[in-house]
């Protein structure tokens, strides 16, 4: 995938990743060899039929590699762009036992940007029989869009609500510009807006309405809870107070969203400039965190990481990049306290050495300290990104039943809820997870939802 | 959601008080809540605590100074304008009980933030003792109301120019001093004064309701600028309180984190060249 130097790209928030030619997407389209039993269709959450959109490329239709993907994936621009495909689709490629895989991603991504403005003049919709029946969808990220897509699709009325002045949860708030550009998830936004999917922001559902006022009082027959994974956790250390620690959520909710890395944001962002930074963490928003640090400025960022690359949940073409950056990974190292100044600025973090142990319940080797290990590494500024726990706004919603580690609790099979004509997925089910994954939740809900309502 | 001010008021310098219309929002309100708001769709998201609401003409009731950039962007709205993006009632509702004599304590715009909780708690049957004050004689606000809904009223500035010269804390001070018995304090305004209220409400074992006003960007519970030790353990204002037991929180670590933007803020006030620019004709209290 050609790519912005990284010289270049530190300097700015554009994207990395520049996408493919259409050379370069048809030589690699001509590698598939269209397996009839499709493994990399098998292992994607939302079953996108991969060796039939390949074959489209391949003759040269994208219109019709588009709408293949489209029956499947919603939000193909998107997914191409921030699937963990490496784990997924590209990992049963049969190509990847002896060479490169198929890149699947790559692909899709360019099959949905070469075809925006063709799909845009389109009219997507050809006037379906409505079924009369109103769906209240809470939150706008990636479960609710999809959820939405198909529901509107079968005749429902779908209402998105949105704490937040934006739409596109985790997507907007949460993923920085280089990776994924906002004005991609603005255009997948218009496209439901113009299937008839009605937003509505800056209402948070069980304060602003409850969840039975919605049934009860605005006719909504059924509710789906796509909330979100959205409250960070602390590493629950000495000094976790101090000025210039920020969660991962707050630095890319301040740049992300308040958009402080524009000159003309009011939204103020303690200044990075010529600061030495730690990102406490191993996934992709540790990674998202510390190239935001670099681009607003940071002298040197360190990602500390209690395990090594191996277990690091992190994608690994993020990885590279980040590498090729020059963000230095500081491995089996946690932290135990933060140091301050008189003032209550952060001055340094003690550290310890870690050493991998027996593999936990999750096949991961656990960390366990070395004593008489520990260090202090000088920095200014830190980022707390070990992940983030369920929404936990609706927890008081009567009749809502919630498992020990706080997510909603559903039925498998149905994503049902403990309250009748509620329905539930995404990251406020299963905790902090991929896009993708919310998306294969938000699309079987919408199946759940559609017989709920019409039987 | 359209959210549109009804009314505006200079009730004080920089200090103005907005009727907005918005139903959801008035429906919904509890004492103690917040809303957070962007005056402008460039703005900051700033938390603002509602004074009052009026169900029935779906209107809320903030009490702003203007001192920061979307501050002074919000002073700068005017009857009919629309404010873009208002989220709310937002964190937990004040505890509201009959407890017997309450006091409640106000100082600065936090007195604004005091008026809902103390009308509720006069509500629920309690004997409420106010004790409000301001800089000078200009910024005292809601005295009016505050006279309305109080047993006993005490006003206080700090330079003498109205009401009796001194400091909230030291009337407080002064009514334990003389024999007062009180069964709780509720207390809003600037850090510094919460943390003196607490530390003389401590000696006296009263149980004791501070509002924190931290810096937030969300107020959903999502990016923890709002945190705050509460007993040794991180919450969120947001979430968790506003509210809290005075006796627990850590003023120290939360009056350096309230400043750690004052030098960006002064800043972005410059160069944004933002003046408070006052249009349309408002009554001077």
């Amino acid at each position: 995938m050609p790519a912005q130097s990284p010289e270049e790209r530190i300097k700015n928030f554009d994207e990395v990743n520049l996408g493919y030619s259409p050379e370069i997407a048809f030589e690699e389209a001509q590698r598939c060899l269209g397996c009839k039993d499709a493994p990399c269709s098998q292992s994607c959450p939302v079953h996108v039929k991969i060796p039939q959109f390949i074959a489209h490329i391949v003759e040269r239709d994208l219109l019709a590699a588009m709408d293949s993907i489209l029956e499947d994936n919603l939000l193909p621009a998107i997914c191409g762009r921030v699937c963990p495909q490496e784990n997924l689709c590209e990992m049963q490629c049969v190509l990847a036992k002896k060479r490169q895989p198929v890149a699947i991603g790559n692909l899709e991504r360019f099959v949905a940007d070469s075809t925006a403005s063709l799909r845009s003049t389109r009219e997507e919709l050809v006037t379906k029989k409505l079924s009369g029946k109103k769906v209240a969808l809470i939150g706008s990220g990636p479960a609710s869009l999809a959820c939405a897509g198909d529901l509107v699709r079968l005749g429902h009325q779908v209402t998105i609500y949105e704490a937040l002045h934006t739409f596109g949860g985790v997507l907007i708030y949460g993923i920085p510009e280089f990776r994924l550009p906002k004005s991609i998830v603005e255009f997948e936004i218009k496209a439901l807006q113009k299937l008839g999917v009605m937003f509505e922001k800056n209402v948070i559902i069980g304060k602003t309405i409850t969840i039975d006022e919605l049934m009860n009082e605005n006719g909504f027959s059924a509710v789906f809870i796509g909330a979100g994974a959205g409250l960070p956790n602390f590493l629950g250390i000495p000094g976790e107070e101090l000025i210039g620690i920020y969660t991962a959520n707050e630095l890319l909710t301040r740049v992300n969203l308040m958009k402080a890395y524009k000159q003309e944001s009011i939204t103020p962002l303690l200044s990075y400039e010529d600061k030495l930074v730690a990102v406490f963490g191993g996934g992709n928003t540790a990674l998202d965190s510390a190239r935001t640090a670099l681009r607003m400025g940071a002298k040197k960022v360190y990602i500390i990481y209690r395990r090594t690359s191996e277990e690091m949940p992190a994608r690994k073409e993020e990885l590279i990049h980040a590498q090729e950056e020059g963000i230095e990974f500081i491995y089996l190292a946690a932290p135990i306290e933060f140091i301050g100044n008189k003032d209550g600025w952060l001055q340094a973090v003690r550290l310890q050495r870690m050493a991998l142990g027996e593999p936990d319940s999750n096949g991961r080797r656990r960390p366990l300290p070395v004593s008489g290990s520990e260090f202090i590494h000088e920095i200014q500024m830190a980022v707390i990104a070990i992940g983030n726990g369920p929404n936990p706004i609706l927890r008081n919603t009567p009749g809502l039943k919630f498992t020990k580690w706080h997510t909603v609790e559903v039925n498998q099979e149905t994503l049902g809820t403990t309250l009748r004509g509620v329905f539930a997925g995404g990251d406020i089910v299963t905790g902090g997870a991929t896009v993708i994954s919310a998306m294969s939740a938000g699309r079987k809900a919408a199946r759940s939802i559609h017989n709920y309502l019409m039987t | 959601m359209v959210n549109t001010i009804i009314e505006k008021l200079k009730i004080a310098p920089d200090i103005y008080r907005f009727e907005i219309k918005t139903p959801l929002v008035a429906k919904k309100f509890k004492a103690g809540q917040f809303v957070v708001l962007r005056p402008l769709s460039t703005s900051e998201r700033i938390p603002l605590t509602i004074m009052c609401a009026d169900k029935s003409k779906g209107t809320i009731i903030l009490i702003v100074k203007a001192i920061g950039v979307s501050t002074i962007q919000l002073a700068n709205l005017n009857v009919g304008d629309e404010i873009p993006d208002l989220l709310g009632p937002l964190g937990r509702p004040s505890e509201i009980n009959f407890y017997g004599t309450v006091v409640i304590i106000g100082g600065g715009v936090g007195t604004a933030a005091s008026f809902a909780v103390a009308e509720a708690l006069k509500k629920a049957g309690n004997r409420i003792i106010s004790i409000i004050g301001a800089k000078d004689r200009d910024f005292l606000i809601l005295e009016e109301e505050f006279s309305r809904i109080s047993d006993e009223l005490f006003v206080l500035t700090d330079d003498g120019s109205y009401g009796k010269k001194g400091f909230v804390s030291e009337q407080l001070k002064e009514l334990y001093h003389i024999g007062y018995k009180f069964d709780r304090v509720v207390a809003a305004g600037p850090l510094v004064m919460m943390q003196a209220v607490a530390t003389i409400t401590r000696e006296h074992a009263t149980p004791t309701i501070v509002s924190l006003n931290p810096i937030m960007v969300d107020g959903i519970g999502m990016c923890g600028g709002c945190r705050a030790l509460v007993g040794e353990k991180i919450v969120f204002v947001c979430v968790d309180g506003p509210e809290f037991d005075a006796h627990q929180v850590d003023f120290e670590s939360l009056m350096r984190r309230n400043n750690a933007y004052r030098d960006i803020e002064s800043r972005k006030l410059h160069e944004c060249r933002i003046d408070l620019q006052l249009k349309g004709d408002f009554r001077v209290e």
